[in-house]
């Protein structure tokens, strides 16, 4: 098996795991956790088949370089909707 | 005799696999996030191991080191989850649906592994008329800028969505003095670090975003540590610098519109100069965009 049938087949298998975690756990942070791993599976396939000719393909790396960002962007912004933060707790008549 | 790259290769997706299972499916949180750290770390060895350097320098500084403050920081002011036993026809099913969605993508993905694309050698046969010697960069700031116009986008707007949620606004503890030895030793070289970076994406790996994720970063471990205040969200250098990135591409793409062949196209002559500066603005705009978003308080960004 070449290196990039291995890496391709692992790219598969992050995202299908991320699936199967997403299906099954409930709490949200996990649920981002398997997202992300589901996002990490993506840029795996992609950057493996950017290593197909006998130049790199740098198309594929300035996708993910970009992925990345909007991955952690998206990761902020649910977190901040998952979970309560301080003032949210209080009872609603304290505001 | 077994091949030692395919021995190192079959180990590190072993260990991928393990901290992913163990990332989403650990008994508490708190492992969960530390295995899922420890996997974005082991990420950025598989792209250095695929050849992608600059992939491997972003990946560590965003999935492993950003993402692993905004975690901790979620899984400070989240209810601790009582623990639930996962109803097992559910597992089964999810494994079923998990495993007949593998399947179809490998039977899809496989062939592709033997076609080859024509876009890398349209790359280089472009590459003396892009202003930069790097391809990577060039397919970021040149050929493809509309993506990193748009990518400056989201990040605005997730930084705004999250404005408008109020962030949580925790206090941080005081700092440990062994953060703070380390955020004096750390950021200064971090610094450096982001500005070699920034320069080099012309030539090599490296560039804007490496270096905001790394200056981000940096600003983090400084504010973690107590050693800077807050940044104020109402005052006008702040937004300028958070603006900064989205005002000065859609300036270029209305000038290039307007005055030169078309949205966004550089002109040859130019292109090196508007690429040195697109990218030190989108520097700075994602270095403060991304510590904002991961350790604002509210009392910063009410303004």
């Amino acid at each position: 098996m070449s290196q990039a049938a291995l890496y391709l087949g692992l790219g598969m298998l992050l995202w299908a795991l991320g699936l199967h975690g997403l299906c099954c756990q409930t709490h949200p942070m996990r649920r981002l956790i398997a997202i992300n791993i589901m996002g990490s599976g993506v840029f795996m396939v992609l950057v493996t088949l950017a290593t197909r000719g006998v130049a790199i393909d740098p198309l594929p790396h300035a996708l993910v370089v970009t992925g990345l960002v909007v991955a952690v962007s998206a990761t902020a912004f649910a977190l901040r909707l998952a979970t309560p933060g301080r003032q949210d707790m209080r009872k609603p008549e304290q505001r | 005799m077994l091949d030692m790259n395919l021995l190192f290769d079959g180990t590190l997706c072993l260990l991928l696999t393990i901290l992913a299972i163990a990332a989403i499916h650990a008994r508490d949180l708190y492992s969960a996030v530390i295995m899922f750290i420890s996997f974005g770390l082991l990420l950025a060895l598989t792209w250095a191991r695929l050849g992608a350097p600059d992939l491997a320098l972003a990946e560590a500084a965003i999935g492993a080191g950003l993402t692993g403050v905004l975690l901790f920081g979620a899984l400070a002011r989240c209810n601790p989850q009582p623990a639930i036993r996962l109803s097992r026809p559910r597992m089964i099913g999810a494994a079923l649906l998990a495993f007949v969605v593998m399947a179809t993508l490998l039977q899809a993905a496989l062939p592709t592994l033997d076609m080859r694309s024509a876009l890398p050698a349209l790359t280089h046969y472009h590459l003396p008329a892009s202003g930069v010697d790097h391809p990577v960069t060039a397919v970021l700031l040149n050929y493809r800028v509309w993506d990193t116009l748009l990518e400056l986008v989201v990040l605005l707007l997730a930084l705004l969505g999250v404005r408008q949620l109020r962030p949580a606004g925790e206090a941080f503890p005081t700092a440990w003095p062994v953060l703070l030895a380390w955020a004096r030793l750390l950021a200064p070289l971090g610094i450096v670090i982001g500005g070699y970076l920034l320069w080099r994406g012309s030539h090599a790996p490296g560039g804007a975003f490496q270096a905001g994720a790394l200056l981000a970063a940096c600003i983090v471990v400084l504010r973690l540590a107590g050693m800077i205040g807050p940044m104020n969200w109402a005052g006008f250098p702040t937004r300028l610098l958070v603006c900064g990135g989205v005002i000065a591409f859609l300036g270029v793409a209305v000038v290039t519109g307007g005055w030169g062949d078309g949205w966004l196209v550089f002109p040859a002559s130019m292109a090196d100069h508007l690429i040195l500066g697109l990218e030190i603005i989108a520097t700075l705009t994602i270095a403060a965009s991304l510590s904002l978003l991961v350790i604002g308080e509210h009392r910063e960004m009410d303004g």
